[in-house]
């Protein structure tokens, strides 16, 4: 498992894919700093397109609302703090689950990675679980837990785990022989082995886990205000939108989602970035 | 390979048993439970229960009709979004003018899920087939056009200056140097696309639509029998797992047969 995300982490529900592309292969996509423009001009166009087939009535459909339109509603929900109210919901519960999953994730990966038995014993039924779409447990969540925030936590929290499970149990185990070599030849005890070896070792590849968690919580997040409906969230506002044949909420609504984990991606290859310099990596 | 000290390695039969202490104990647990009565019935139904369920659901062709259901979902979605994202893939990895002009607005659209796109997509066409399919066909293109792209990039300098130095037309570079190197990744490509579109089946089928093996799982939520519920994600489970595994073994054969080339 590599430490470098790769160039367009910025692909939300894809993420966790790329990471399993080769590291060197990351630069080859990257933007390049001239002829940016280029990439404005399909969404310019399109923009354009959509307005003009609005105008002019193109499709006799309520459906076909003007892009204006969907900037008059997005201001609207922004100004009268709906947009603020629902996002909150949104992200407080997704921050909840983030936590509770990574802290269980790291944990359990910790576990997995660094006892060989535990790993024996849990690693298998584990990976079997993994399996099952995450999606199917919802269902069940509801059965136990409701349809209010703690369910939605708990599926958050089951959103989280598994990636930070994994990369932290990956991690852990890839630590380079020649390190643990040289720990050996040092005389260090099994605690310093863990903490100024193993741990430091695994550190990208841990971070790699708490990111892919932050996607897919924000994923399941969007998942549980649909499946699990109850209260509010920008998942709702969709919902309603699309109840009353609001095209322009559901429009803006997937723009919000859209942003928010654009912006989430952004976030943490920030982090991960000042991270990596301060390791001197 | 692991972290920890080398300790003495416990015996083959020992090793053989551990994974399945674990399912073991909480099947045992859960037996119990239910027998004592400890859980109710309508909370956790006892593993028999489920267990028949399941045997009921495969004698009797329901199964096999709501499987059926979800296959042709995938299979289709699959491959119209695969051959997009093929495509989609194939034209920005071969021209950085196609790259320039599309993967931004590619990578904008990509940051919406699946299930941020479904009451779009439902206001357009309605709760029918065509929803399903524009889903699955969506959650496959992604990575299989990411896959693509990054495959077709990835050919060793070395290679390309070879082929450089025996005149290779353009033509032939991507014929006998890019697409054998851009193999492998294409392949995961696809397989990661094929688990992407069996996940949004699932998640598809719960929200919309009246049957499938997604539906089976709402409707049993909705009698409250959640032995149908279990069985229901059972079969997800195994079916979701034994494609995966088909496929990475057909990738590794893909792989294989591309090394004995390098």
């Amino acid at each position: 498992m590599s430490a470098t995300l790769p160039a367009f982490a910025g692909v939300a529900d894809h993420t966790p894919l790329a990471a399993e592309l080769p590291p060197e292969a990351g630069p080859a996509v990257r933007k390049t700093g001239a002829g940016r423009w280029r990439g404005l001009v399909v969404p310019a166009v399109a923009i354009a397109l959509w307005a003009l087939a609005a105008r002019l009535d193109l499709v006799n459909s309520a459906l076909l609302v003007s892009p204006a339109k969907v900037a008059a509603t997005g201001w609207d929900l922004i100004v009268s703090g709906r947009l603020w109210l629902a996002l909150q919901a949104s992200l407080a519960r997704e921050l909840t689950g983030l936590v509770i999953g990574s802290l269980g994730g790291l944990v359990l990966g910790g576990l997995l990675g660094l006892w060989p038995r535990f790993n024996r014993i849990v690693g298998p039924s584990f990976n079997t679980f993994k399996q099952i779409s995450l999606f199917a447990w919802i269902p069940l969540i509801s059965v136990w837990f409701g349809l209010g925030d703690v369910a939605k936590v708990v599926f958050l929290s089951l959103a989280a785990l598994v990636p930070v499970v994994v990369n932290t149990a990956d991690g852990i185990r890839n630590t380079p022989a020649s390190l643990l070599e040289v720990a050996r030849v040092y005389g260090y005890s099994r605690t310093q082995t863990v903490l100024r070896v193993v741990l430091p070792s695994a550190a990208p590849s841990i971070f790699t886990g708490i990111y892919l968690a932050l996607v897919y919580s924000w994923l399941a997040t969007i998942g549980a205000e649909y499946l699990l409906v109850a209260g509010r969230g920008v998942g709702n506002l969709l919902i309603e939108g699309s109840e009353h044949f609001q095209m322009d909420m559901v429009i803006f609504g997937m723009v919000t989602i859209g942003f928010v984990g654009w912006a989430m991606n952004a976030g943490a290859r920030a982090v991960e970035r000042s991270l990596a310099r301060r390791l001197g990596r | 390979m692991s972290a920890a000290t080398p300790r003495a390695v416990p015996n083959p039969v020992v090793r053989r048993v551990e994974p399945f202490l674990l399912p073991i104990a909480l099947l045992t647990l859960w037996a119990v439970g239910a027998a004592q009565g400890w859980i109710s019935e309508q909370v956790l139904p006892p593993p028999q229960f489920v267990w028949e369920t399941l045997r009921d659901l495969a004698t009797s062709g329901d199964l096999w009709m709501h499987a059926q259901a979800s296959l042709q979902r995938v299979v289709v979605g699959f491959i119209v979004g695969s051959a997009l994202g093929l495509a989609l893939g194939t034209a920005m990895g071969l021209s950085k003018k196609a790259e320039a002009y599309l993967l931004p607005t590619f990578n904008a659209l990509v940051q919406i899920p699946v299930l941020g796109w479904m009451p779009f997509v439902l206001l357009l066409v309605g709760i029918g087939e065509p929803l399903k399919y524009i889903l699955i066909a969506k959650a496959a293109l992604v990575p299989v056009a990411l896959n693509t792209l990054q495959g077709f990039r990835q050919a060793p300098a070395t290679l390309r200056e070879v082929g450089r130095v025996y005149g290779y037309s353009r033509r032939q570079q991507v014929l006998e140097i890019v697409l054998p190197t851009a193999l492998p990744t294409l392949f995961t490509g696809l397989r990661l696309g094929f688990t992407k579109a069996w996940l949004s089946l699932v998640v598809v089928e719960l929200v919309a639509s009246s049957e499938g093996l997604g539906y089976l799982i709402v409707y049993g939520r909705q009698l409250f029998q959640l032995d149908l519920v279990m069985a229901a994600v059972i079969v997800v489970g195994a079916v979701g797992y034994a494609i995966d595994r088909l496929l990475d073994l057909a990738e590794r054969k893909v792989a294989a047969r591309n090394g004995a080339i390098a």
